[in-house]
């Protein structure tokens, strides 16, 4: 707990990974506390960006009078199929390091390196002309983003859908609920089948209903690309994401596994604005996760023991993941939203928890399991790993992605 | 499903120019793929407009009509003198104010489109070469309203237009080109200080008394040089002469301007795009 970086994740190990979407070393990006000091020094960088022969652009690296550092030295690498969460409180440079990630501002020190197609769902519905119909609007929205119109006409329907505003689609967008440009701006934004997906407070917008809807959008486009997810919830942090990175004041405090993470975040917020949060929030007393064998052949039935202690009865849905031991990188994923499945009811009281995944179809090496539980509210009630790892024999090839398991209780 | 080939982006500190053919490549690739965003843009603008104006398109006409009214007032009553025109002075007055209105619009479509796009630039990447490829369509689509307005005017006026008409759309053109120069240049500086949207309307009554826009040609005196140092005369002269079928002989120095403003227009661009990443971290959304 008291360690503040995690070895896995040196980028030695992994030098020519092509998996690798998103390579950020050592960046630094420096802001103005006065706006008319940064305004002038705005014209004097654009004059330095035309004369880059001269020397003036040496002194772009340090300092000037009432400047600071918004992001510090920060770096961290990010592969497809993965989830970065990354937290810290109000100014500690989050939404600066995805403007630069997005390309919207340079970084000062170090550098980004992006592979394949950059889908951000930061401002949803910019560009919305209110005096304009839904239709028009999507198509200017996505032609923002990058669609051709082909693409366009290709989607369209499937927007409207995924909106739910088909009765409204030709009235002016400024009529519209602001429940519903979110919908439509969520929409549009989702045609995009980005390779990385950058995801700004996107989540806390719309009904409980849409909510859902876009946690298994992203769900299913995390599947193909690498996300990284600012967020203050850490609800939504720990349904989606498999790391953190927690920013304080614009350096790097913690980056590693989610529990770790949350935990770090929770701490530094004392209790102004964010209840503290246990890793085994109540009403869960104890939790112990493990599994019934610890070698296992490709293809196998695999039981999961989750010995479980509360304080009244309880109502989750869980979500497993499975890490390959010691990359992390996401292997495979069992998601009860995503799959549909009712909720479980947990009795009050000790008891043992039986999920079986029907066939572990993981490729030979080693691996651990993480769990997430939440209320039925969404509420991350509980996060936590596998104490010891599992190993899977055999010459298969593929991933055990949202098998329906067979959950008992006794 | 369609798999692009992986595109590898790289963002370091250093400026864009330390390695300019790069820097040109990636420029003209973000104006050919914009040029569907500009379109789209420019539509939207254009229906918006006009979507929510009673008059629409009138609106090109009202404003050069009232101009040229006040002139016509000014010279009649004699408070202000204008010298001897070769056309009758109402027409003279009436072309040049509608010549000068396409030049306008070209001048501020620049700083207009990227402040209104402010909250869109500081959140989305997209290649913003097509903003102001969106306000030279936007200008263009307006110009070609107030032209074709223009002429249907002459026609009353009883001027009858010659061959030359058909070139008018040259000169016209030339006019955007200079004035989406001069609204670009400002465009990066205008963006970080107010100061400059402000300034603009000044020095640009300043410019149009110095061309032949209300006042003829001086011939003598001080007068007579500011006049022809302007850069705008020769355009302004030409299309005039195209339009009402008195073409000057101010070819040579015309086709010379217009090289000069597109090469301008290009520099002018690399700056804008230069300065763009440091506009939007300044102005914050």
């Amino acid at each position: 707990m008291d360690k503040k970086t995690n070895p896995i994740y040196s980028a030695e190990m992994f030098p020519t990974d092509p998996d690798v979407l998103v390579k950020v070393e050592g960046t630094c990006k420096k802001f103005c506390r006065d706006l008319k000091k940064s305004l002038w020094y705005g014209a004097q960088d654009i004059a330095n960006e035309l004369t880059p022969w001269t020397r003036n652009a040496e002194r772009h690296a340090n300092l000037r009078p009432e400047e600071f550092w918004a992001v510090n030295n920060v770096s961290f690498e990010l592969r497809r199929g993965e989830c970065l969460g990354l937290i810290g409180r109000n100014g500690a440079g989050k939404t600066t390091l995805l403007k630069m990630l997005n390309g919207l501002i340079k970084p000062d020190k170090g550098r980004i390196e992006m592979r394949g197609r950059v889908g951000a769902l930061i401002a949803l519905g910019s560009g919305f002309n209110p005096i304009l119909t839904g239709r028009e609007n999507i198509y200017v929205n996505a032609s923002v983003l990058g669609l051709s119109k082909k693409q366009i006409d290709n989607k369209v329907e499937e927007i409207i859908d995924f909106a739910e505003i088909e009765e409204f689609i030709s009235s002016p967008v400024q009529t519209y609920s602001s429940g519903m440009k979110v919908r439509l701006g969520f929409a549009v934004a989702t045609a995009l089948e980005p390779d990385i997906l950058l995801l700004d407070e996107v989540l806390a917008v719309g009904d409980l209903k849409f909510r859902v809807k876009c946690y298994n959008k992203i769900d299913e486009m995390r599947k193909k690309a690498s996300v990284i997810f600012v967020s203050h919830s850490i609800e939504h942090i720990g349904r989606i994401c498999n790391s953190t990175l927690v920013l304080n004041k614009g350096k790097t405090i913690y980056y590693g596994n989610v529990s770790n993470g949350l935990e770090t975040y929770s701490r530094q917020s004392d209790s102004i604005d964010h209840k503290p949060f246990k890793k085994n929030f109540p009403p869960i007393k104890s939790i112990i996760l493990s599994t019934n064998k610890i070698k296992y052949n490709y293809g196998e039935e695999v039981i999961l023991l989750v010995e479980i202690d509360t304080n009244e009865e309880i109502f989750i849905n869980f979500r497993f993941v499975i890490f390959e031991y010691p990359s992390r990188i996401v292997a495979g994923e069992i998601n009860s939203i995503g799959l549909g499945l009712p909720n479980i009811t947990i009795k009050k009281g000790s008891q043992k928890l039986i999920m079986k995944i029907p066939a572990l179809n993981l490729k030979a090496g080693k691996y651990t399991i993480a769990h997430n539980f939440f209320s039925l509210g969404n509420h991350l009630i509980s996060v936590g790993e596998a104490k010891n790892t599992i190993q899977v024999k055999g010459s298969g090839i593929g991933e055990t992605h949202n098998q329906i398991p067979i959950v008992s209780c006794n | 499903m369609k798999l692009d080939r992986p595109r590898i982006t790289i963002y370091t500190p250093e400026s864009s120019l330390t390695n300019p053919l790069k820097m040109l490549r990636d420029m003209c690739f973000d104006v050919y793929s914009g040029r569907g965003l500009a379109l789209r843009l420019a539509i939207r603008d254009i229906k918006a407009q006009y979507r929510q104006a009673f008059f629409g398109i009138l609106w090109a006409l009202i404003l050069p009509l009232a101009n040229t009214a006040t002139w016509i007032f000014l010279n009649r009553t004699g408070i202000v003198s204008v010298g001897n025109t070769e056309l009758p002075y109402p027409i003279y007055v009436f072309t040049g104010t509608m010549i000068w209105a396409i030049f306008m619009d070209a001048l501020n479509a620049p700083l207009v489109q990227t402040t209104a796009a402010k909250s869109m630039l500081a959140k989305i990447n997209f290649p913003r070469e097509a903003l102001i490829i969106s306000g030279i369509l936007q200008t263009l689509f307006n110009g070609s309203i107030k032209t074709i307005l223009l002429i249907a005017i002459l026609f009353l006026f009883g001027v009858y237009p010659d061959w030359h008409l058909i070139l008018f759309p040259l000169v016209a053109m030339s006019m955007v080109l200079a004035g989406t120069t001069i609204g670009l240049l400002i465009t990066p500086i205008g963006l970080l200080y107010t100061d400059i949207g402000k300034g603009i309307p000044l020095v640009m009554q300043f410019l149009m008394f110095v061309s032949p826009v209300v006042f003829p040609m001086p011939t003598v005196g001080w007068a007579a040089k500011i006049f022809e140092m302007n850069p705008l005369t020769p355009l302004i002269l030409t299309a005039r002469g195209w339009l009402t079928g008195m073409p000057t002989e101010a070819l040579g120095s015309f086709l010379i301007i217009n090289l000069v403003f597109f090469v301008v227009l290009l520099a002018v661009s690399v700056i804008y795009r230069l300065a763009m990443p440091i506009m939007i971290e300044r102005i914050g959304s």
